[in-house]
């Protein structure tokens, strides 16, 4: 089922009697839904982008790729970096913004600027009783009701079918460059990481890959000339320091962004969310096969061997473990939620779609 | 504005409720004489006024939670309170409810500067966040201009901005995690230290639901390295259109400035009587603020000044100091209070898009003439937020009433531009009927069954936000 238009989608949500499983290009696998398909890949298209507002509402299907080109052609971006999940999963298709929007994509710069939730300023949804719902809306300060915008924001499929995304966008940046330490052991480079985090230069990307400690710096060129070199001076005590700018800064980015060290990896992958002090203890405790740390450690991407259940060896860290890529892990793809908090998630599942019908037991 | 009638069954309980509440707390820690009741009848919307059944102001989360298990058992309303001042009346009690106030839970509970994150009680006020780590070179972002008295759990409730969110953005934006009572005494924790949600982001949903949703009593904030420095400057103009054409040229040059604030004649001729900033004579006045070393500053100010003086400016005031800044500031920051001695004024909170200003600013213009009354505007120009300040009299009959029509008026106006009748402080009861002009009846329905999630008894802060009609079958005592 590839519908053209809200309306019909949401005809089609008020007709069937059976589990749907939601898709836009199909290039995020993330859990297993058993279901009919229902493509949001029909309804496409910029609807409005005003460049001096810095605001662009595009309907649920339209390709990031477009979305970024449009975006381009006024010099301006989705600051927070969507991943793009093709490599991880070795698949084609084309990612669209709804299926960012729902798997709350968010890259390196989640750090400086803030995830796709925060950037998603409004959603218009068809519910489980097949009703057209609106939220939020395009402007970027807004707290008439409550923010079901959040709520939308990688909530997977499980609460409605969204048909139309506003979006809040920043202007691209004149320069950047990637400091680049070599050596470090995890708990150095996480240091280093919120030493960096914790300057006044406005770091955008930290991350730690077999290639090194790396830190962005963004900005018009002759600030980020200055603060290149404030932060080396700021950083001698961690060793040698290599600078790359341009597009080798750029290649760095969009590898980290889309977890490139893990592209070729076997086994199961999994996305850990915790502290970034925190990191060292969590890799330590797990030993997986491979890894890479973003968000100054505060995002660690894991391939695991064997099928092992890692949430255990987390022990008493707090945070929390997604299964993105799985290969033989048995457990669920979602981290369980303490039981109160568990109730309240299903209580809201139960309410947006009381026929249990969209992406049936994905988060759950 | 209407308020529902009190419960009849809890007026008639209030001793057995009181001292149930007072077997859970300490002496001083529930007010019900009516003497010192009254200090609860109202927040920062003063027009509206109503002393509670009686006041508590628990310690910490069990002594909240027990509370709440109380109300919820002898089904009383709750009001949750932060510092009191809400602008929308998100904090005004009825006369059959109990104020859970959360002024004594004021501690930090941790500073983590590795991870760039402070744990604080809720009744923590904006600004001491800040100060509990600016010594050490840090800060809290979110700024709401009474953030010197405002707590934490109040900015949570109404997901609270600032002047400078076009950067930094706002509460939601910079919250991390809470610890929450619902309002059956459930003690829940959301979030933490990490950046993301596990599941489904209840911490977003929490964040800006009016109390509505639970007791939030702690909360996890990130904190940003301070900026090396800041400076702004001003630029005035004969026309509030070419003023609106100067924020979106700024913009779509790829500056991205700190704050944006808009001055209209009136708040420039009036705080100017009041304050001297020594402000230009002019219709329309920019103030943009940019951060960074001083060469960064001075280069994003030169931009800035290029753009403007593309826009035939009156005058283009670079600062060079942090006296000159503190000048061009002290105009902006005297406004609301430069009103407030010329007149009564009521502070609306809409949001436009950026491109409807000038025609915004012409409708309010049309409505000063229909209703006889006169406005200042102030406006988050970045961001899109207007706070236009309607002048009436107070000791006037009638006149308090012209002017919440017109402001319905304005607040409609915004939305039909494609704003939003609220960007930063709230629906509460200022708003609450109005919001059929935003959403439809499914639209508050989706929201209105989250409530029922969270609070199925719709116990917590029942009378706001929905219009009474719309929630009138869920709320106990109609």
């Amino acid at each position: 089922m590839q519908p053209t238009t809200e309306q019909d989608l949401a005809e089609v949500v008020r007709g069937v009697d059976e589990p749907i499983r939601i898709v836009g290009g199909g290039t995020r696998p993330i859990g297993e839904v058993d279901g009919v398909a229902l493509s949001v890949a029909g309804l496409t298209g910029v609807t409005l982008y005003e460049p001096g507002a810095l605001t662009l509402v595009a309907q649920a299907g339209t390709p990031v790729a477009d979305i970024e080109a449009v975006l381009a052609a006024e010099n301006q971006r989705l600051a927070f970096e969507p991943l793009d999940h093709r490599g991880l999963f070795g698949r084609g298709g084309t990612p669209t913004i709804g299926g960012m929007v729902a798997t709350n994509a968010s890259g390196p710069r989640r750090v400086a600027v803030g995830a796709c939730r925060d950037h998603l300023l409004g959603v218009r949804y068809v519910d489980g009783a097949g009703q057209v719902i609106k939220n939020g809306g395009r402007v970027m300060k807004n707290v008439t009701g409550y923010d079901l915008v959040k709520l939308m924001a990688g909530s997977f499929g499980t609460l409605g079918v969204m048909t139309e995304v506003s979006l809040k966008v920043l202007p691209q940046v004149e320069a950047e460059a990637t400091l680049v330490l070599v050596g470090l052991a995890t708990a150095q480079a996480v240091e280093a990481m919120s030493v960096a985090l914790g300057s006044p230069y406005e770091v955008t990307g930290a991350a730690q890959t077999s290639g090194g400690t790396a830190l962005r710096l963004e900005g018009f060129d002759a600030s980020v000339t200055y603060r290149v070199d404030a932060l080396k001076a700021m950083l001698g005590k961690f060793g040698e320091i290599a600078v790359h700018e341009g597009a080798a800064s750029t290649a760095i980015w969009r590898d980290v962004r889309d977890v490139a060290p893990l592209h070729k990896t076997k086994g199961d992958v999994w996305r850990v969310s915790v502290k970034p002090s925190d990191a060292p203890q969590v890799i330590s405790n797990i030993s997986p096969a491979a890894h890479l740390l973003d968000w100054g450690g505060g995002l660690i991407w894991m391939a695991v061997d064997g099928g092992r259940d890692i949430r255990p060896l987390m022990q008493d860290i707090p945070g929390h473990a997604t299964l993105i890529r799985r290969e033989t892990a048995t457990g669920p793809t979602f981290h369980p939620e303490p039981a109160a908090v568990a109730a309240l998630s299903d209580g809201l599942r139960h309410k947006f779609d009381p026929r249990g019908i969209f992406n049936p037991g994905l988060m759950a | 504005m209407d308020m529902p009638s009190p419960d009849a069954r809890v007026m008639a309980k209030k001793a057995r409720v009181i001292e149930r509440l007072q077997s859970v707390l300490p002496t001083d820690a529930v007010i019900h004489d009516p003497a010192e009741t009254r200090a609860y009848e109202c927040d920062a919307l003063t027009a509206y006024r109503c002393p509670p059944l009686c006041a508590v102001l628990p310690s910490n989360t069990d002594e909240v939670a027990a509370v709440l298990r109380i109300c919820h058992e002898e089904e009383v309303p709750v009001v949750p309170r932060g510092s009191g001042t809400s602008l929308a009346g998100g904090a005004l009690p009825t006369a059959d409810c109990v104020i859970l106030g959360v002024a004594r839970l004021n501690a930090v509970l941790e500073t983590d500067y590795p991870n760039r994150i402070i744990r604080v009680q809720s009744g923590r006020t904006n600004l001491s966040v800040t100060g509990a780590v600016e010594e050490d070179g840090f800060f809290y972002a979110p700024d709401p201009s009474s953030q010197l008295a405002c707590a934490i759990a109040g900015n949570i409730a109404m997901n609270s901005g600032g002047a400078h969110c076009l950067k930094y953005g706002v509460t939601t934006n910079n919250l991390l995690g809470v610890k929450m009572v619902q309002m059956d005494g459930t003690i829940v924790d959301l979030g933490g230290a990490h950046m993301d949600a596990p599941g489904l982001d209840l911490l977003g949903l929490i964040c800006g639901s009016e109390g509505q949703l639970g007791v939030v009593t702690e909360a996890t904030l990130r904190i940003l390295p301070k900026p090396e420095g800041a400076r702004p400057v001003l630029i005035a103009f004969d026309d509030n259109a070419v003023a609106g054409a100067c924020v979106a040229d700024i913009i779509k040059a790829g500056v991205l400035p700190v704050a944006i604030e808009f001055m209209d004649r009136l708040c420039i001729e009036t705080t100017e009587a009041f304050a001297q900033a020594g402000y230009p004579d002019c219709n329309a006045l920019l103030i943009v603020e940019v951060e960074g070393s001083d060469a960064e500053i001075d280069h994003q100010l030169d931009l800035i000044s290029t753009i403007a003086a593309r826009h035939d400016p009156v005058e283009i005031r670079q600062s060079r100091s942090a006296e000159e800044s503190a000048r061009i500031w002290l105009g902006r920051k005297s406004a609301f209070g430069a009103i407030g001695q010329i007149s009564d004024y009521m502070c609306l909170d809409g949001t436009i898009p950026v491109s409807a200003l000038p025609e915004v600013l012409s409708r309010i213009g049309e409505l000063t003439e229909q209703y006889g009354l006169r406005v200042g505007n102030v406006f988050h120009a970045g961001d899109g937020n207007m706070h236009p300040l309607i002048l009436y009299d107070a000791n006037k009959p009638g006149d308090l009433e012209l002017c919440e029509a017109m402001g319905a008026d304005i607040l409609r106006l915004c939305v039909n531009v494609g704003g939003c009748l609220t960007g930063e402080h709230g629906v509460g009861i200022e708003k609450r009927d109005l919001m059929t002009s935003q959403f439809s009846t499914e639209d508050l329905e989706a929201q209105m069954v989250v409530k029922d999630v969270f609070d199925p008894k719709w116990l917590l802060n029942p009378a706001k936000v929905f219009p009474l009609a719309s929630s009138q079958s869920r709320r106990h005592g109609g």
